[in-house]
């Protein structure tokens, strides 16, 4: 499987988000910018649920490339400490047991499971999750 | 320096209104604001003009006259309007006119807005992973504030409540029948923890403001409505705005914050001086954390503000009035607008049965938008 975009996560096994780091100020954002004022840098898989919701109607295409047929899907903003605080999807977890400040890790799940070649975009998933 | 006044309001309906083009509704504002000062469209010296989705505002000369006025569009996402009214105040506090036209229209497909990643300088894959939904942000962000603030699902409900309740008493508001603290927390959920009432929706509608300095606002005759402070700001480092990928661990202010402390320092009063405020309400939190973010008070006391009505018309200080728009709907260019034609209404104290008791001197405005934009307004009468 591809991913939805080059430069997002790195090729290992298990991936990373890459970010980029400001070279004069050393603020890190996600995803890298084009250009030169930011280095690519790897990012932490751990971090705390900083918030969170669930998205509950299937957004408008273009710009959504998601499936036709719509299932709500969680997500939110994951902090990963001393780096930056990364909006993701959600996985494999149940919407009823999400919280606030749970540990999370990176994961990669398809956009759209039944598409003939789908594509991987990064989630966070409860640290240990089974698959 | 002389103040600038507001001499001359206008609104059409918002809402729905099939076969009336934004423009038209513009226009149709336009005239009504005409009417109102006593003056012709020939007498109007310049117009800036903000419209987001429906067309060009300039092209209205064709409908209002060629008189050869100069007229300025303004596209500047959510704070389109009060970006308007921050330019024709500059004008004329410039001493180079004397009688200005601030009009903004739109009108939206129905739905959700439906934004494009590069308009935000923001790459392809954001969008296609189904990011770029403003109900997303709107919904993180208040489930933070609840977390971190103590703010209850039910303090959402009440904005809600009081909004459709305000809003029946608007004539130019588009959702006018009250729905039950119940119903609306009942309703199936948007985003959580947002139900369908706690957002607005995108609409349509126009709002014209005419603008004079002072020598010609006594000319006219009108009582004086005075335009304190229009301010608008960008972001600061460290906020948290709409599609963001990524936000910083050391947080910071907000577009918001930078805004409101420049309008009061201009004004030069303070928040505790403020007799009603039409705070951003495109979701039932934003007025809850607007109200703490233009410092009318502190993070975590709006849970029980709303408990005891502070935010009531009859209340300390009542907020959005009219309904806000929760119950106007959100036509982008106009938002902001109606936001100060409210407050001229209530200045003037033909507000009818949602009228601020009390004889109000002192009005209070504020949008926000993406990608973090932010314009306040302070009126005194």
């Amino acid at each position: 499987m591809r991913a939805i975009a080059e430069g997002l996560f790195t090729q290992d096994d298990p991936p990373k988000l890459i970010g980029g780091r400001d070279r004069q100020s050393g603020r890190i954002v996600f995803p890298c910018p084009p250009g030169d004022q930011f280095e690519p840098c790897p990012l932490a898989r751990q971090g705390r649920l900083w918030s969170w919701t669930i998205q509950r109607y299937r957004p408008k295409s273009p710009p959504y490339a998601g499936p036709a047929a719509f299932r709500p899907w969680a997500l939110g903003y994951v902090e990963l400490p001393g780096q930056t605080i990364v909006e993701t999807r959600l996985a494999d977890i149940d919407f009823g047991d999400i919280a606030i400040g749970m540990d999370l890790e990176l994961t990669l799940v398809a956009l759209d499971p039944d598409a003939a070649e789908p594509v991987l975009t990064h989630a966070f998933r409860p640290v240990g999750a089974a698959r | 320096m002389s103040d600038v006044c507001i001499v001359g309001i206008g609104i059409h309906p918002f809402g729905r209104t099939e076969g009336r083009s934004g423009l038209d509704q513009g226009v149709f504002a336009v005239r009504q604001a005409l009417a109102d000062a006593g003056v012709e469209w020939r007498d109007v010296q310049f117009a800036y003009g903000a419209s987001e989705e429906a067309g060009n505002p300039d092209t209205m000369v064709e409908r209002l006259g060629l008189t050869g006025l100069q007229f300025i569009n303004v596209r500047n996402g959510c704070a389109a309007g009060g970006s308007a009214l921050f330019s024709a105040q500059t004008a004329i506090r410039s001493g180079q006119f004397d009688l200005g036209l601030a009009v903004g229209f739109d009108k939206h497909p129905r739905g959700a807005f439906n934004p494009m990643p590069a308009d935000y300088n923001l790459p392809d894959w954001y969008g296609e992973a189904g990011y770029m939904i403003t109900t997303q942000f709107f919904a993180a962000k208040i489930t933070r504030y609840m977390h971190e603030y103590g703010i209850s699902p039910t303090g959402l409900g009440r904005v809600a409540e009081k909004a459709f309740r305000n809003g029946t008493h608007a004539p130019h508001a588009w959702r006018r029948e009250p729905v039950p603290l119940d119903v609306i927390m009942d309703a199936p959920l948007v985003s959580d923890p947002y139900t369908k009432y706690m957002f607005c929706s995108p609409a349509e509608g126009g709002v014209a403001l005419l603008l004079a300095s002072e020598r010609k606002a006594r000319e006219l005759g009108r009582p004086l409505i005075r335009l304190k402070a229009a301010t608008m700001r960008t972001r600061p480092p460290g906020s948290f705005e709409v599609f963001a990928p990524s936000i910083d661990c050391a947080r910071g202010g907000s577009a918001t914050n930078i805004a409101s402390a420049a309008a009061f320092d201009i004004a030069g009063i303070g928040p505790e001086d403020i007799d009603l405020a039409q705070l951003q309400d495109t979701e039932a939190g934003a007025e809850i954390m607007h109200i703490a973010e233009n410092g009318f008070c502190r993070d975590g006391e709006q849970e029980a503000w709303l408990a005891e009505g502070r935010t009531e018309i009859g209340g300390a200080l009542p907020v959005n009035t009219d309904g806000g728009c929760l119950a106007c709907g959100e036509p982008i260019g106009a938002s902001g607008l109606r936001q100060v034609y409210e407050n001229v209404v209530q200045l003037r104290g033909d507000g009818g049965a949602r009228q601020v008791p009390g004889d109000p001197k002192t009005a209070y405005s504020h949008v926000y938008g993406a990608p973090g934009v932010s314009a306040v307004t302070i009126m005194e009468r």
